[in-house]
This record gives structure tokens, C-alpha cells and sequence, in this order.
């Protein structure tokens, strides 16, 4: 029953979240995020990184120009994923689940060099 | 928890490569993208001994990390090299005077010498002057041909003959389709060459270099995040090259399916390069090659003024001898104040003219243009610009005549050569700017 309480709806996931390679310019100039995301997604099964961007998307990002982070309702090509400082490829990309105290770094490539 | 290095079996992996999805721990990953690089400069035999080299450096990451990589295969592997960063500054608040920044910290970093030059110092103007004139639309076109002249005489005035960009394998790819899209296979096969350089009149024959032409711009990121690189990254702040960013978009939606795609896309480039009939396609004279460090090296001479903008000079270049030319463009000025006509100049300059405003619209008999099924492949033959000096396949540069139009606040002859390409447009251009040529050299004596 602890079990069950401890995953309900109301519980949330401590994250930090970092944006660099320009993208920072998106979430109010800021690189690096404390957040707390739901536990669980809209239908039910538990946050990955698919829904961690869109959450980001609706509550973290002031910035209108939502297309230059997400497309196609996951990360834009072009944005690295590092999850923990390892690339999100070896994670199973937007459906790595997000744990507790996870370190997500998106890193823009799209920008001058 | 990410699976184990596939090369050193013990750390933790941190990247799964796109070229072969080897996944790698962070050393293992540092040592085989310097190792990378390290193959593409022996295997194209980039440099000689104690050869001084040029870095464009901007501050962003590519450039960031080619200094760096360089900086580690120069001491590890005994190149020999001179290295010099070489900046240039457009002159665009809140983007290049910051990036700039980088570029000085990169300096003390890598204790590399630095030098930095503005478009002030060269063309009396900066880009945030240029866009209050001609407006956002069109800039680009502007500071794509500046560039690619400042780097030149950047590399001159140091005396230098060896540029290297930071050019990764995304740019190169991006930059074949958009060659190809636009049917250029002359452009097309001088993107794909690692290696391009000018032929010039003068002794300034400064050869460019893409050393990072095989390199993923992933693996770039990533290499300045595990090495902590300390590189700066914001777009412009005026506005994107709307094709290119097609380009781009599409090349990494392709990586996103099939990763080996950017560099098929670099091989697919170099090879239709080798299609290209030499007539279109002018390459060095053979007695050059072997000069150019290394028998095996080809290098593709390159006459293209770039029409395009930002991160279009994918080593496509040109050779200056600008200083000077500008101390004459200068005696010009000086000389219709006195109401002496500038063909006396011109024909100093070795381009029998008779009279300025006549010789902005004809091209010297050495320069040629073919024309082939109306947009076909032209060819393109070294001249001089009448103006500066600077090599051009036009009478007039394209720079002299951009910047003929900002001085004579009529930009519009100038904006409708970013629309085309096509030389007849720039040569309409060229017809309009010619009416006011005195008044120009008025305007300008005041600007200076």
C-alpha cells in the first residue's frame, strides 16, 4: 500500500535540467534548471524524456519558438541529449524514465560557430 | 546505467558514434576524434614543417575545438606548426563582441598568439552599420563576402599562407546539397575539396584548409563538453540564410534516421566532384600540387567572391593583396578631388580602362564566362578586381561593388545579387552603380 501512495499522481520527480550551445536563450538565458516534474505522464506510465520536454515546453519556457526545442512531440534533430553526462542514445533516447536527481543536459549543435 | 566502452571494455560509455555507433568512454572518445584528425591531416598531407598556419578563429565551437585539437596534435606529434589565431570582427554588437571575448580567453588557453580584424579597419564599415543601411534582409550577403576577403588579408598581413577553418562534416554536407539543389556542380566540387586555394597575381596565395572535414559536428559538442572547452554559442543576431537553414534542417533530419548519412553525403560530394569536366572544375596546374604539401593532394582553385553568407565560405576563397590596393583605391579618392579621372589608376593597376564609369561594366579580356543552357556550369577565369586588386572573375569584386553601393547609400543594386547568383544580375548591378561613380568617390573621401 506504501508502495502505492508513493507513486501517485501528486508525487514528483527533483531534476536538474542545464541547456547550453545556445539554447539557453530559450528558457529565459538561464543554463542550468531545478525542477520537479510529475512522477507520472498524462496517460498514466511513468515520466521519460519525451514527456520531461514537453513539460519543459509548457511550464519552463517563456520563449514562443517552441520549434527550435521540440518537433514532432519529442527533442528537435540537432539538440544533443546527455542524460548524466552520457549521451541519451544510450539510454533508449526519449524513453529513458527519469529518476530521481537525474542531470539532463540538452546541448544546441544548430548554432554559429 | 549506460553499457561499458567498446574499445577499452572498463569505463562507462558516454557517446555512441554516429559514424559506426562504436560506443565510447570519455578518453577512449577524446583519443580517437584527435587520432581522426590526425589521420585526415597525414592522409591529405595538410602541412609541412614548420608551415605557419592561420586559425579562423570565432569563438563558436568549431573553431573552438579546431585550436584546441591542433594545438594537442602540433606538441604530440611534432608538426612543427606556427599557430596563430586569426579573428575576424564584423563589427556586430551583442554577438561578435562578445564572441571576441572567447576568442582572446581561447588565446591565453591554448597560448596561441592572436589577431584580430575588423571590417572598420578594412572596409570603413561595421555590420551593425551595414543592416541600419540596407536593412536585416540581405546583410548576410554582405558580411559573407567580407569575410571571406578579411581572412585572406588577415593571413597576408601576418604573412601567413595557410588558413585553417573549423568546417565539420554537417557544414560540408549541407553545403553539397545545397549545390546541389541549386544544380552548381562547380561549387560543388570545390565544397567537396579539403584543400582550396587561389591562384593569385601576387605573391599573397594564401591556401585554405578544412582539417575537421570528416568530423561530425555531434562528436565537436561533444569533445568541447568532455574537454570543458571554453566556446561561445549564440545565433546572430541578424538574419539566417533561409536556404541554408533548409539545408541544415534536412541534414539532421537525415542523422536522426541514418547517422552515416552526413558523411555518404561528404563521400557522395567528393566523388561527383571527380565528375565534374575540368573545364568547369579549374584545378591547380601540377607543378603546384607537390608544392601544396603532398602528391596525393589536389588542390581546386577557387574564384567564387561567395554570394553566400554566414558559414557559406566552406573553403571557398579567394587571395588578397589588399592593403596595398586599398592604399590605391584611397589614391583614387584623392585623385577625383583633384579632378584627375581614376582611369589613370585603372590602367596602373595593369586593366586597360578608359575611364572609370565605362570600366565598371566590362570585364578585362582575361576574364572569361561561359554560359551554358542558360543557367548551365560556367567557368570561371582569374582576373583582378579594377578596384582592389583582390582576385575576382568579375571586372569589378564583388566587395568593391557592395561596397560602392553602401557608400553611395543606394543598397538596392546590390541586395538583388543575394537573390541570384546569376552573373547577369551583378552585372546589371554593376551597370546601375557605374552612373554615380564620382559622386561615390565624393561620398567616400567624406566617409574615410
Amino acid at each position: 500500500m506504501a508502495e502505492k501512495t508513493k507513486t501517485n499522481k501528486e508525487d514528483f520527480i527533483p531534476l536538474t535540467v542545464e541547456f547550453s550551445g545556445g539554447l539557453e536563450m530559450l528558457f529565459s538565458n538561464q543554463k542550468k534548471h531545478d525542477v520537479s516534474i510529475p512522477a507520472r505522464d498524462e496517460s498514466g506510465n511513468s515520466s521519460n524524456i519525451a514527456f520531461l520536454v514537453r513539460y519543459l515546453c509548457d511550464n519552463l519556457m517563456k520563449d514562443p519558438k517552441k520549434e527550435f526545442f521540440i518537433q514532432d512531440n519529442t527533442v528537435r534533430p540537432g539538440i544533443l541529449v546527455l542524460i548524466n553526462d552520457a549521451d541519451w542514445q544510450l539510454e533508449g533516447e526519449d524513453e529513458y524514465e527519469v529518476k530521481k536527481g537525474d542531470n539532463i543536459l540538452f546541448v544546441s549543435t544548430l548554432h554559429g560557430g | 546505467m549506460p553499457p561499458p566502452c567498446t574499445r577499452c571494455q572498463s569505463e562507462r560509455a558516454v557517446i555512441v558514434r554516429p559514424k559506426n555507433y562504436d560506443k565510447l568512454c570519455k578518453t577512449c572518445f577524446l583519443e580517437v576524434f584527435e587520432a581522426e584528425v590526425h589521420k585526415t591531416i597525414t592522409t591529405n598531407a595538410l602541412f609541412y614543417p614548420g608551415e605557419r598556419v592561420a586559425i579562423g578563429a570565432s569563438g563558436g565551437k568549431d573553431s573552438t575545438v579546431l585550436a584546441s585539437v591542433l594545438k594537442t596534435l602540433n606538441t604530440r606529434h611534432g608538426y612543427g606548426l606556427d599557430l596563430i589565431l586569426l579573428s575576424i570582427d564584423e563589427g556586430i554588437t551583442g554577438y561578435r563582441d562578445h564572441s571576441l571575448e572567447t576568442v582572446k580567453r581561447n588565446a591565453v588557453q591554448y597560448d596561441l598568439p592572436l589577431k584580430v580584424l575588423s571590417y572598420t579597419e578594412l572596409y570603413g564599415w561595421t555590420m551593425d552599420q551595414v543592416v541600419e543601411q540596407v536593412g536585416k534582409k540581405g546583410n548576410c550577403t554582405y558580411c559573407g563576402v567580407f569575410r571571406r576577403q578579411a581572412l585572406d588579408r588577415g593571413a597576408a598581413s601576418l604573412g601567413v599562407r595557410h588558413v585553417v577553418t573549423g568546417h565539420n562534416a554537417d557544414d560540408v554536407a549541407e553545403t553539397v546539397l545545397m549545390n546541389l539543389l541549386r544544380g552548381d556542380l562547380p561549387r560543388l566540387s570545390r565544397t567537396a575539396s579539403i584543400v582550396t586555394s587561389t591562384p593569385s597575381s601576387a605573391q599573397t596565395d594564401i591556401k585554405r584548409s578544412k582539417p575537421l572535414k570528416y568530423a561530425y559536428e555531434k562528436e565537436i559538442v561533444l569533445y568541447a563538453h568532455h574537454k570543458n572547452l571554453d566556446y561561445f554559442s549564440t545565433e546572430c543576431i541578424y538574419s539566417p540564410e533561409a536556404f541554408r537553414g533548409s539545408a541544415r534542417t534536412l541534414v539532421k533530419d537525415l542523422e536522426r534516421v541514418r547517422p552515416s548519412s552526413i558523411l555518404d553525403i561528404v563521400r557522395s560530394g567528393e566523388d561527383m566532384a571527380t565528375l565534374v569536366p575540368a573545364s568547369v572544375a579549374p584545378k591547380a596546374a601540377s607543378g603546384r600540387e607537390s608544392r601544396y604539401g603532398g602528391e596525393n593532394v589536389s588542390v581546386v582553385y577557387d574564384l567564387d567572391e561567395g554570394t553566400g553568407g554566414c558559414g557559406s565560405a566552406n573553403g571557398r576563397d579567394s587571395g588578397g593583396e589588399m592593403a596595398r590596393m586599398e592604399h590605391q583605391l584611397r589614391t583614387d579618392q584623392n585623385a577625383a578631388t583633384h579632378g584627375l579621372e581614376t582611369e589613370v589608376t585603372m590602367a596602373s593597376l595593369g586593366t586597360p580602362t578608359s575611364g572609370s564609369s565605362i570600366a565598371v561594366g566590362v570585364r578585362p579580356s582575361h576574364v572569361q564566362m561561359k554560359k551554358a543552357n542558360g543557367k548551365g556550369l560556367r567557368q570561371q577565369t582569374a582576373g583582378a578586381c579594377e578596384r582592389c586588386g583582390y582576385i575576382s572573375s568579375q571586372a569589378v569584386c564583388k566587395a568593391c561593388v557592395l561596397l560602392e553601393g553602401l557608400n553611395k547609400n543606394r543598397p538596392k543594386a546590390s541586395i538583388g545579387i543575394e537573390k541570384t547568383n546569376d552573373s547577369e544580375t551583378l552585372d546589371k548591378g554593376l551597370a546601375k552603380v557605374t552612373l554615380a561613380e564620382k559622386k561615390r568617390q565624393q561620398v567616400a573621401q567624406t566617409e574615410l
